[in-house]
């Protein structure tokens, strides 16, 4: 039983730093580890089409013949699933999270890369 | 003979964030019955493992939940490893007794900090995250994510943990305890927050067993139940006690979760200096034929799994049972003859999961 349990806590918050950062401001805290976005070298890549097999959210689509290889940004949950894979390691998490996109059209989500 | 009246709560409701309907019956402003509906938020994750390969659809099992996701990963990888006789390297068994023990912090924490915005203390709420947030800098940086961490996989972990780094999380959860004590006070000793849950929503000891409740809603009744205790994992390797509570009440299932928050950083202090040299992860191949359970401990209580196989790479069936579902019953229960103001903070107390329930 007592009275005023939170009185000291809330009295050290008025002179402590907001726990809280002022995103987009200040930065937001990254790791090494963080998974963020999707990139890829595309020069290594062989085309084998392993990455579109691995994902679970079936956001890679590989075309051999026309040699494409294409990410639909919104489907990509960032799991690494792809990049741990990859045969020749020519995926990449980026620690920085994708920039948020305004409209769902699917041209600017996806990325295409036409090979040599 | 008082006059009935139906008044529905949720599926959209302030203090909880999930759908789950309730409708209560009342005379005057006592709660007679409660009747309880779900599936707002059925996704089929279930019904997946039959699309998904078996390797890929642990990330598909830990988005069955936001809170408790590690413990759904490690649960389908356990089920699977057990029905292709997967030895994984010790090295792997103990990160990941430690990451799940990380996730029951982190899920008390939360539960606290919702607990506090249930009987409207909004600071004690603030502080509660606060303190959460030092849980999931430790998952950030350990595993890349903050609540989805994609770490476990069929055959052990897919990211080690350097032995520095593991020290400096022991030494980060032993800070982390002195900010616990600080919000731990105002739970337990705080008068007006006493108020609010002593003596509210009681469930006997017999009624928790007959009714089959789970996790922290039956040990607050006072019976041992853990399915730790069981010894998957690493949890053989260190020693602790059942936390268990008597009154029943609100107030001891508060107390049950600050308890188990303290002995989960017990429990991974006891496993750091233990855990052994070598790799995470064994290379598995092939794939697997046979069914097989598996029950874990989640912060919400014992979870099983389901799993049958047939020989190819997609599974056939893969269930699961999830703590809420299993503690619905008894919430019903407690809600019968309680006041109406008081329905919000006795739903709040079995740490309601619907997106878990329903999947």
């Amino acid at each position: 039983m007592g009275f005023f349990k939170m009185a000291g806590t809330a009295f050290t918050n008025l002179f402590r730093k907001p726990a809280t950062l002022m995103y987009p401001v200040k930065p937001a805290k990254r790791f090494p580890n963080t998974r963020g976005t999707l990139t890829i070298e595309f020069e290594k890549c062989i085309l084998c089409g392993i990455c579109q097999k691995k994902c679970p959210s079936y956001a890679i689509e590989v075309d051999k013949t026309e040699k494409t290889w294409k990410l639909d940004r919104i489907r990509c949950i960032s799991c690494g699933s792809c990049t741990d894979w990859c045969p020749k390691k020519c995926l990449h998490l980026d620690n920085a999270y994708t920039a948020p996109v305004t409209s769902e059209f699917k041209d600017s989500t996806r990325e295409r890369h036409t090979g040599a | 003979m008082i006059k009935q009246t139906i008044i529905p709560f949720g599926p959209q409701h302030p203090v909880l964030p999930e759908p789950l309907q309730l409708d209560l019956v009342l005379e005057d402003e006592k709660v007679v019955q409660a009747i309880p509906s779900i599936g707002y938020v059925h996704r089929g994750l279930e019904t997946l493992v039959t699309r998904q390969e078996y390797q890929e659809f642990v990330y598909v099992a830990e988005r069955i939940c936001g809170i408790c996701s590690f413990i759904h990963g490690m649960g389908y990888c356990q089920a699977v490893e057990e029905i292709m006789k997967v030895e994984v390297p010790a090295r792997g068994v103990f990160l990941r007794t430690i990451w799940a023990e990380l996730s029951r912090i982190h899920s008390h924490l939360l539960w606290l900090g919702l607990a506090a915005d249930a009987f409207g203390f909004e600071n004690l709420f603030m502080q509660a995250w606060r303190i959460r947030e030092t849980v999931l800098d430790i998952f950030e940086e350990t595993t890349g994510g903050r609540v989805i961490f994609s770490v476990c996989k069929v055959g052990g972990a897919r990211k080690d943990i350097q032995p520095d780094t593991l020290v400096r999380i022991g030494q980060t959860l032993e800070k982390m305890k002195k900010d616990v004590k600080s919000i731990e006070k105002v739970f337990l000793k705080d008068n007006s927050v006493r108020h609010r849950l002593a003596g509210i929503g009681i469930l006997s000891a017999e009624d928790a067993q007959s009714l089959g409740a789970v996790g922290p809603v039956v040990r607050a009744s006072g019976i041992k139940v853990d399915t730790r205790m069981l010894g998957y994992a690493a949890y053989p390797e260190a020693e602790f006690e059942i936390i268990t509570g008597t009154a029943g009440d609100c107030y001891a299932r508060c107390a049950v979760r600050i308890g188990e928050i303290y002995q989960s950083i017990d429990i991974i202090r006891q496993l750091i200096p233990k855990t052994p040299e070598g790799p995470v992860d064994v290379k598995v191949t092939g794939a697997p034929q046979g069914e097989s359970y598996m029950r874990l401990e989640q912060p919400r209580g014992e979870v099983l799994y389901y799993i049958k196989a047939n020989g190819t790479r997609l599974l056939d069936r893969f269930r699961v049972r999830t703590p809420t579902f299993a503690n619905i019953p008894p919430l019903v229960k407690m809600l019968e003859g309680c006041d109406i103001a008081d329905v919000p903070n006795i739903i709040l107390t079995i740490d309601p999961c619907i997106s878990c329930t329903e999947r």
